[in-house]
């Protein structure tokens, strides 16, 4: 096997300093989500600890109790140990109680000193223990099944999307889905979702152009998909979003609820939802340390980049944010085979060359990262709504997935754009995608592009624009001295998007650590190191 | 001059056309006679069966070709225009760049108790609407979106603070015709804060909203369920041009 970088006589200088310039950018950024927290970093840590439910207007427990405990001492201190010091002062016998009664103001909480404070503390990190032990065991759980019921079969990962808004019908679509050859389910949430600042209960059959996201929907999704897996022989995978307000919160219940993959970009909230930007790392880097535990894929969100901005322009912002998104990952504690990095096909059809431009662009991208699973996502922009050359767009975007040894694939629906997929829709799609692949997939043995040729050198000036990209960010500035990629972010350096740090929603919902802050799910998460011979399934058979 | 037409094959008059479809019936003798008997009822006659295909146990799928019997008189076809072109992004930023020589300001809200901001982000934010990108995307707009649950008196204090040119309301909300109420308010509040003929263009979106009610509301125009960020933008273009030639 040859280095990494010799298909595309990557100069491994160029790359070593892309990386090194990447760990530059973030490593301030993570210095303040280490030195902050939120509300929903703090929701997270109460659903660990058992807490769930909603009074009857639907507004969650957890809402009820952070809001409780941050008026009466703050949540600087962490929110566990004024809690766990109300329940060893006999304030309530469990959680929701407690929760009940602060709702009504019924509870005086404090902030214990000496041995109280220590006795709380200890508390707590009993009660949200036991929300990271069903994390491990449903990882352990996960490893079996796939041990009893079988990978796919052939790589890539065949990726399909639900979406009904009602949980009851996604359920029969999805097991269809699985049976049809989808390796991978997704389950899209309600449009809005990620701009709720609490996480809806229960099993739900309304939403807008998706389904709610909920600990009883991810529940009763895995289920079906288990019944599913058993019939087929092969473990059918469940991803949802872990973005938006609750991020943090999803992903527990992502790992308690043994949901597979989940959707997590470290800067798409920001950019495309106008979220805070320290709110985002924030509670992102405690959804991932929550990822990485429960052994789930994560699915970053570089398509968006270029659904708003020219696809050959902008290749570029691509690679940084693939590796922005690495960066934040690993310090996070996720493995290669754990990183699901997005791309895709979006150039218009109708520049010449725009397939060899594809083709270099993906790549440069499996070059880049060989061990991880990288996630190839279809056209949409230049989906028409003509569904015959639509469904020759797919074929090529297919035929760049198998030749560049692509890990998980979105599968495109000549539809898109048109109408929700009709039932032969996905039907075709996936005679699309099994025609390419049989058809061509050995070409990653066959496929060297030449020497200094049209791919090599295109793939070598994307990557020599994301390096520049990356210089210009790591040497931002702003009035405020903040870190430098969040200057670079206010100033409208990614895309046309001006995100200044003290701006966007979910601001008031941050919160600075103090000297005491105690959090018993950071402290263990901070702590975890993967299982050793943890799997790698993800990397067999990619270029190299 | 006959005004009569008919589908063109590869010849004129053939009248040829394809369609394809599912049927919830497995893939047999019966589903083929069915799917005949769909494609005659669709004015399609003869009607061929190039194709058939069953997807799973339950469902078939056919591609079927035949020659369409009906007619089209193109005098007994009418059609309404949308009395303003759709622009793209590019053109519409031209026009604004052209008419104003400024940035074109939205002031954008919920008002109400309505938390349900699905529908001004949709058409504010850049992630925009199946598969459209929001007026946030636009080089010549300038977006304030200030989300849910806006008082009216502060949404008209921001609309004169930003030199708002126009202002986009989103009502999902309809319980009591909650919806309705607050765009009264909101087009009341406005006349009597601007002077008369300087009012931005106030413009209302929501599932619920009568078409043509816009002159009981007091607004300049009603969007409902499935517009597009590009109708709303072509629409701010169309009557910013309209209100420069009146003046």
């Amino acid at each position: 096997m040859s280095r990494p970088s010799a298909l595309l006589d990557l100069d491994p200088a160029v790359v070593r300093r892309a990386r090194s310039l990447a760990r530059k950018a973030a490593a301030p950024v993570v210095e303040i989500a280490r030195s902050h927290t939120t509300v929903s970093v703090e929701r997270a840590t109460l659903r660990l600890a058992g807490l769930s439910g909603a009074d009857h207007e639907r507004v969650p427990w957890v809402n009820h109790l952070v809001t409780a405990v941050r008026e009466e001492v703050g949540l600087e201190h962490g929110v566990t140990t004024p809690v766990y010091d109300a329940l060893l002062r006999g304030e309530a016998p469990d959680l929701t109680t407690l929760a009940q009664k602060a709702a009504s103001g019924n509870v005086a909480f404090r902030l214990p000193t000496g041995r109280e404070a220590a006795a709380a503390r200890r508390a707590a990190a009993q009660g949200v223990g036991a929300g990271l032990r069903t994390i491990d065991r449903a990882r352990v759980t996960r490893e079996r099944l796939v041990r009893r019921h079988g990978d796919p079969k052939t790589k890539p990962w065949i990726y399909l999307i639900v979406a009904t808004g009602d949980i009851h019908e996604d359920i029969p679509q999805a097991q269809a889905a699985a049976r049809e050859g989808a390796d991978v389910i997704a389950v899209i949430r309600s449009t809005g979702q990620s701009l709720l600042d609490y996480v809806p209960e229960g099993a739900t059959r309304e939403g807008f152009a998706g389904t709610y996201a909920t600990q009883e929907n991810f529940r009763l999704m895995r289920a079906a998909l288990d019944d599913v897996s058993r019939e087929l022989g092969r473990y059918v995978r469940l991803t949802n979003y872990a973005s938006g307000l609750c991020m943090p919160e999803i992903a527990a219940l992502a790992g308690m609820e043994r949901l597979d993959m989940m959707l997590n970009d470290s800067m798409y909230g920001i950019l495309f939802r106008d979220i805070n930007p320290i709110r985002t790392f924030v509670d992102q880097r405690f959804s991932r340390q929550v990822h990485a535990r429960a052994g789930i894929i994560i699915n970053t969100g570089e398509d968006n980049y270029l659904t708003t901005a020219d696809a050959v322009d902008a290749a570029h912002t691509v690679t940084v944010s693939q590796l922005l998104n690495e960066e934040f990952a690993k310090e996070a504690g996720l493995e290669d085979w754990q990183l699901g990095l997005g791309h895709a096909f979006e150039i218009n059809p109708d520049l010449p060359d725009s397939f060899r431009m594809e083709l270099a662009h993906a790549l440069l991208a499996r070059t880049l990262f060989p061990d991880a699973p990288l996630k190839w996502m279809p056209p949409t922009k230049h989906m028409t709504g003509d569904i015959f050359r639509g469904y020759l767009l797919d074929g090529f975007f297919n035929l760049v997935g198998a030749m560049t040894g692509q890990g998980i694939l979105l599968v495109g629906m000549m539809t898109e754009a048109v109408v929700t997929p009709f039932l032969s829709d996905r039907d075709l799609a996936l005679q699309n995608v099994r025609y390419v692949m049989n058809a061509a997939s050995g070409l990653t043995e066959d496929f060297h592009p030449p020497h200094d040729g049209f791919i090599q050198m295109r793939a070598r000036q994307v990557l020599s624009e994301a390096v520049d990209l990356l210089d210009r960010i790591v040497s931002d500035t702003d009035a405020a001295g903040d870190a430098p990629l969040l200057a670079a972010i206010a100033d409208g350096t990614f895309g046309l998007m001006k995100r200044p740090a003290t701006g966007g929603k979910g601001l008031d919902g941050v919160c600075e650590r103090a000297d005491d802050y105690d959090n018993p799910a950071t402290t263990a998460l901070d702590a975890w190191t993967p299982p050793a011979g943890s799997r790698h399934t993800s990397s067999e058979g990619v270029v190299r | 001059m006959s005004r009569v037409i008919r589908p063109y094959g590869d010849t004129t008059g053939d009248g040829m056309v394809q369609v394809s479809f599912t049927l919830p019936l497995p893939h047999d003798k019966l589903a083929e006679g069915a799917a005949l008997q769909l494609a005659r009822k669709m004015g399609l006659d003869p009607a061929l069966l190039v194709h058939a295909k069953a997807m799973g146990p339950d469902f078939t799928f056919f591609v079927v070709y035949g020659s369409s019997t009906h007619l089209v008189n193109l005098d007994d076809v009418h059609v309404v225009e949308r009395e303003y072109p759709l622009l793209s992004a590019k053109d519409a930023n031209l026009a604004i760049r052209r008419q104003l020589r400024r940035k074109l300001v939205v002031v954008g809200a919920c008002i109400g108790t309505d938390a349900h901001t699905v529908g001004i982000d949709a058409i504010l934010n850049i992630k925009g609407f199946a598969g459209e990108k929001g007026l946030e995307y636009y080089r010549e707009i300038k977006v304030v979106n200030l989300g849910a649950q806006v008082l009216v008196p502060d949404l008209v204090a921001r609309a004169r603070a930003e030199k708002a040119d126009a202002v986009l309301v989103s009502q999902v909300v309809t319980q009591k015709d909650a919806h309705l109420h607050n765009t009264t308010q909101m087009s009341a509040a406005f006349r009597e804060a601007y002077p008369a003929g300087q009012v931005p263009v106030l413009v209302v979106g929501g599932p619920r909203f009568e078409e043509g009610s816009e002159k009981t509301l007091g607004v300049d125009r009603i969007f409902g369920r499935g517009t597009t960020p590009a109708e709303v933008a072509s629409y701010l273009v169309h009557e910013m041009t309209e209100r420069k030639a009146r003046r």
